[in-house]
């Protein structure tokens, strides 16, 4: 039966999809703009007999989901940036012992405590680990409220098929907006391996240890990084997420991702309405890996970033383009939770035609 | 009666804070206090955390920093122990010094740091919409415990005493007794805590059936009473402990 469109909360699509992906550990702490769903997570799980723990801090949050899913649960916490500055340790020992786990940062403008309005800013953090050590994170940065939905179930799947944490980057905005979705069935991606590392009780089988710490050999950290480097290359090839418009022609590519590219998708709508220039669009979904080598092969010259920070995926967007000849990358950027709005990047556009 | 404008940033208001809120009235004993004890701009630092009861830094003529949410207390520490002629006080919420900075709470009672605490515990976070805190009585419905707080409330009183430290428990219904405790904690030269039981009533009475501000306030009047042994605080008992 096909579903029927819902409004629905996008901190509550969130916490909906989670339940049915089969998450089974869920450990938040306040902090706005994702309150809902920690909110929603307190009821529903409740409902559905699975654990849910409001921790005393963040810190605490990250660790019982590193404990949760040292043992065999799908578990995942939720904050918002300063919340997620906490965990990154946790996060860092649960990329370097290799477990999955969902983290969900609903991004409020920094530095520091900020203020409490959507923004981009923890691109850089996201992307390159956030944490100390070499280490990377599955990252998706969904701009609707169907794609929070579809992207959850989605982050499940993948933190157990490579076990390591897959983070969910939306914004404010993201979180508290109500908007139409289809609601769907869960299906898991086929061939999930079992997961033979877990901490379950070893009767019967060989201890199984999970640990970061690699003192001897002298070379076994080395090793130990070469092993994930092994891992993030292979999930590089397979993991590729953009949507683009109009970007094999287009005279002028627009880059955006999240929040700030359904503000640019109205302007694509416009200039394709009521100009002869073709202007184009590429919004990266997979932030890591960022879709660089899509990004690379258009043709296009003159492209456009539009973020809402003081411009962080500027850079991936210049090392996709690396080398490229006569190529120029401009950049409207509004940090502090400000949206760009279309009038700004549309006299953008038309400064950059000439 | 004292005034309490010299200290006030009467530009700022109104405040931020929902109509009958209880951390005014903790502001204006705070003030009075100072006032009275000749605590100043020349000698006084004021410190808060995150959550509602932490903008209180932001309507003071004072030195102050609003510092990471739970951190007040070890941001606090480092201000006093640098410049130990300055008088230091730490004032913000239950979910902010309990819960997330209950270690550092722990610590610097270990520590005892001469700071002056001041919790303003409304039993809820305020700011977020509502949650279960650590100081939220069990079996209470909130936005997270939507079948009722499972967990027993924290005892702050067992771990700021354990170290022999100065303890006091009023509420901003009670404001003379408040000032009291204040003045009383100034002349500890030990870490001092006071909790000054405040009302929420979006966020925390309304759930539990109250209908104002005011009704809460007169359920502290009812609830609460002054302390009858001097080395035993109970909870419902207003006084201190040293």
């Amino acid at each position: 039966m096909k579903q029927k469109k819902q409004l629905i909360k996008g901190n509550h699509a969130i916490g909906k999809a989670a339940i049915e992906a089969g998450c089974n550990f869920y450990a938040g702490y306040p902090i706005t703009p994702q309150n809902e769903l920690t909110e929603y997570m307190a009821k529903h799980m409740r409902l559905n007999k699975r654990p849910f723990v409001q921790a005393e801090s963040e810190v605490s949050a990250i660790n019982m989901v590193f404990g949760a899913g040292a043992g065999d649960a799908r578990a995942m916490t939720s904050s918002s940036s300063p919340g997620v500055s906490l965990k990154q340790e946790g996060i860092s020992y649960i990329a370097g012992a290799e477990l999955p786990c969902v983290i969900v940062n609903m991004v409020r403008g920094g530095p520091g405590l900020g203020n409490i309005a959507g923004a981009q800013s923890d691109y850089f953090q996201s992307t390159r680990g956030g944490g100390h050590g070499d280490y990377r994170l599955i990252v998706f940065g969904p701009n609707s409220v169907q794609e929070l939905y579809d992207f959850t179930m989605k982050a499940f799947d993948y933190a157990d098929k490579y076990r390591m944490p897959v983070m969910i980057l939306g914004d404010g905005y993201l979180g508290q907006m109500m908007e139409s979705y289809i609601p769907h069935k869960y299906e898991p991606i086929k061939n999930l391996p079992k997961k033979k590392w877990a901490l379950t009780g070893c009767k019967g089988r060989k201890k199984n240890i999970v640990k970061t710490l690699y003192l001897t050999p002298e070379n076994a950290l080395e090793e130990h990084n070469l092993k994930l480097n092994e891992k993030y290359k292979k999930i590089q090839k397979e993991i590729q997420m953009y949507e683009k418009a109009n970007a094999d022609d287009g005279e002028i590519i627009v880059v955006s991702y999240g929040t700030a590219s359904r503000v640019v998708k109205n302007v694509i709508e416009f200039f394709n309405k009521n100009s002869k220039k073709k202007i184009g669009m590429f919004r990266p979904i997979s932030l890591w890996p960022f879709p660089a080598t899509a990004l690379r092969n258009l043709k296009c010259k003159k492209f456009l970033v539009v973020e809402m920070s003081m411009g962080q995926m500027i850079e991936d967007v210049k090392l996709a383009l690396f080398g490229k000849k006569d190529v120029t990358v401009n950049l409207i950027k509004r940090p502090g939770g400000m949206i760009p709005t279309e009038d700004e990047i549309k006299d953008k556009i038309e400064k950059m035609i000439g | 009666m004292q005034g309490y404008l010299s200290l006030l940033k009467i530009k700022r208001l109104p405040t931020t804070w929902c109509p009958g809120c209880g951390n005014g009235l903790v502001i204006k004993a705070l003030i009075q206090v100072m006032e009275s004890n000749n605590l100043n701009k020349k000698n006084t630092v004021i410190v808060s955390g995150i959550g509602c009861v932490g903008r209180t830094t932001g309507y003071l003529k004072l030195d102050s920093i609003h510092t990471l949410h739970g951190r007040a207390i070890p941001v606090a520490e480092g201000i006093k122990t640098a410049n130990p002629k300055l008088n230091v006080f730490v004032v913000s919420g239950d979910g902010d010094l309990l819960a997330i900075g209950g270690n550092h709470l722990l610590h610097a009672s270990r520590r005892k740091t001469n700071i002056k605490v001041i919790c303003v515990n409304n039993r809820i976070y305020g700011m977020t919409g509502g949650q279960a805190s650590p100081a939220t009585p069990k079996k209470t419905v909130t936005t997270t415990t939507p079948k009722g707080n499972e967990f027993e409330e924290i005892n702050t009183q067992a771990i700021v005493t354990s170290n022999k430290n100065f303890f006091a428990r009023s509420t901003v219904f009670h404001l003379d007794h408040l000032k009291k405790m204040i003045k009383k904690s100034l002349e500890n030269k030990d870490f001092s805590f006071i909790e000054v039981i405040s009302n929420c009533y979006p966020g925390y009475g309304k759930k539990l059936g109250f209908t104002s501000n005011y009704e809460m306030l007169m359920d502290f009047k009812k609830k609460f009473e002054n302390q009858k042994n001097k080395s035993i605080l109970k909870k419902n008992e207003l006084g201190f402990l040293k």
